[in-house]
């Protein structure tokens, strides 16, 4: 397995606050990676990083043979990565349908064939009864889908997951694990952050744990969920030696 | 349904009586004093609708807008008063006078458009001051305080404003044309995409700068063309009516008189504002013009307190509250209400609900809709 996505010493400090020290992460071509750690321990920002939407002040980003350090976020979609949000985003005063279209790069004859793939992946998703609605008025959960299914729609090669099963129900949940798997068997890579560990635990093949911005341990879940340095930065082993959060 | 293919009869009929009403105007209205009216209000149509391909589609909410105005105006003036361009010949540097205003709208794009809402609004007012100061001290160059005079058009006064009647159609019908293609294409969706959430729309690979700046050099051309017009039919120009800071005022008002971002919206407020003011401004009682600006105050006010939508949005709700009154408040749950719980919740209330708004559109599909009418 070759690592699609693979970040190098990523420091990035906020002010004071160093949120990122060193981060480094690998995502195997094909695979679901899970990204966890406790609050404030530098995840997003990580995210932000690869996406283009924070820079960094040092390291390197990684894409498919390329280095896209702290490219501009559309470079960065362009090249193939997609990403949602912690807070779902979403354009609320655009119809779901739109929504779908904004991030499809086409030419005005292939208009058709991108219409009907967008109410293709509103249907894969279970959202195609709304597509005609302000996306303003959907639920959250509903958001939630439709922030995946537009990210989908310029089909990139790797999605960035920041929190997809964050405040969902649990018939959700597992709309979206069940979505999730489904698109990986078609051959997407994902990296998904997440603190629903059952979500985690169940999906992904590999799980990175990150600390005080820097990845203290990576491996397959059985691994991680026995991992004393897993515990420690969850549960705090030693209470001198904890960082404070956020 | 057979109601289906009705709205477009409606539409294609109040179209073609739009058309004729308006082509028709001057040869109804002769006076000169009435076809003045035409004139202007179809002038400010121009120029609000060139604003709102900008300013409503993206929610860059532009006040400078008389930069442009008052640049083709004097790219005219001076163009014509320097090349000794006489008689009707000088409506051949129109596309000059649209390539100035795309020059300074990309200079004036590139410096404004990196920053967002408050600060970008206070930055189109200070280029905005920059270039009226410009206009009043080069003297030179513009004329100074006194400005400058267009050259003879030696058109029978009698109906002197007809033909600038109908080059201020052509343009007011020209940019609602383009402000509704905009509006249907990917383009108008990628700047509506960034009024909604413009770093969003960047990860979904839309960009942004390339995007806006599109937008703000068409709607600045086309200003600049319509100020030029505007300059030959006043026949002069001078720093403070070129660049005139009530201008943009009026702009934005008759935008969301109308109603911010649809198409019909700012066509509806610069037919209603710029008649209004011309004739409190000319009636003796109100000396001075001054009650014309207090006014223009105080529909600000109701405006952006009562309907901060607009007439054309608003007016739209009210008529399907009525038509749909006594039945099931559908609209409300279509357009407004979050539906409640999981995509998985009843299917057929929200099968029903999904029907109801292809017939009675949302809010926000008004401007696609509005475009007709």
């Amino acid at each position: 397995m070759t690592a699609v996505l693979r970040t190098e010493g990523i420091k990035k400090a906020y002010g004071g606050v160093q949120a990122l020290n060193g981060a480094g992460i690998s995502v195997d071509e094909g695979t679901i990676a899970g990204l966890i750690g406790p609050n404030g321990s530098g995840k997003t920002t990580l995210f932000n990083v690869i996406t283009g939407y924070d820079r960094a002040d040092e390291g390197q980003v990684h894409f498919a043979g390329q280095v896209i350090t702290n490219a501009a976020p559309d470079k960065v979609f362009a090249a193939g990565l997609g990403r949602t949000f912690q807070l779902t985003r979403i354009f609320p005063r655009l119809t779901v349908l739109e929504n779908m279209l904004v991030a499809a790069q086409h030419k005005r004859d292939q208009r058709h064939t991108v219409r009907r793939r967008a109410m293709e992946l509103l249907e894969f998703v279970g959202i195609d009864r709304h597509a005609g609605l302000l996306a303003g008025s959907l639920s959250y959960g509903q958001r939630k889908l439709l922030e995946l299914a537009y990210v989908l729609v310029a089909d990139p090669a790797v999605i960035l997951l920041d929190e997809p099963a964050g405040g969902v129900n649990p018939t959700l949940i597992n709309l979206i694990a069940d979505r999730i798997r489904e698109l990986n068997s078609q051959g997407k890579t994902f990296l998904i952050v997440e603190h629903n560990m059952e979500f985690v635990m169940g999906l992904c093949s590999t799980i990175t744990v990150l600390e005080s911005g820097a990845a203290v341990v990576s491996g397959p879940p059985e691994m991680i969920r026995s991992d004393k340095r897993v515990l420690d930065a969850y549960l705090g082993a030693d209470l001198e030696e904890e960082e404070p959060d956020e | 349904m057979n109601r289906g293919s009705r709205p477009w009869l409606v539409r294609a009929v109040l179209l073609v009586l739009l058309v004729a009403v308006t082509v028709a105007f001057p040869k109804v209205f002769t006076n000169p004093a009435v076809t003045n009216y035409g004139v202007l209000a179809l002038i400010f149509v121009t120029v609000a609708s060139a604003w709102n391909i900008f300013s409503g589609n993206s929610g860059y909410i532009s006040l400078g807008h008389a930069v442009f105005f008052g640049s083709g105006a004097y790219a005219m003036g001076i163009a014509a008063r320097d090349w000794n361009v006489q008689g009707t010949t000088v409506f051949a540097l129109l596309p000059l006078v649209a390539a100035v205003g795309a020059v300074i709208a990309v200079i004036f794009g590139l410096i404004a458009l990196r920053v967002r809402r408050h600060t970008f609004i206070v930055i189109t007012i200070a280029v905005f001051f920059i270039f009226q100061l410009a206009a009043f001290n080069l003297r030179s160059f513009t004329g100074g305080s006194a400005g400058l005079n267009s050259p003879f058009l030696n058109w029978p006064s009698s109906g002197y404003n007809t033909p600038f009647y109908y080059i201020a159609l052509a343009f007011a019908g020209a940019t609602i044309a383009i402000a509704v293609a905009v509006r249907r294409s990917r383009f108008g969706l990628q700047l509506r995409a960034i009024r909604d959430d413009e770093d969003r729309a960047r990860g979904l690979g839309v960009r942004a700068m390339r995007v806006k700046l599109t937008a703000f050099v068409l709607s600045g051309a086309i200003t600049a063309m319509i100020g030029s017009v505007w300059f030959y039919y006043i026949n002069q120009v001078e720093p403070q009516t070129g660049f005139d800071p009530l201008f943009d005022l009026l702009v934005v008002l008759m935008a969301f008189l109308g109603g911010y971002g649809t198409i019909a919206g700012p066509v509806v407020g610069a037919l209603i504002i710029e008649p209004g003011t011309l004739w409190l401004n000319t009636q003796p009682q109100f000396s001075g013009g001054y009650l014309s600006e207090i006014l223009l105050g105080t529909v600000f006010l109701v405006i952006v307190l009562f309907v901060p939508r607009g007439i054309v949005s608003t007016g739209g709700e009210w008529i399907t509250r009525l038509r749909t009154r006594g039945r099931p408040a559908v609209v409300p749950a279509a357009a407004g209400a979050v539906p409640g719980g999981s995509p998985g919740g009843p299917a057929a209330a929200s099968t029903a609900s999904t029907a109801d708004a292809t017939k009675y559109p949302p809010p926000a599909s008004r401007a696609s809709k509005g475009g007709a009418r």
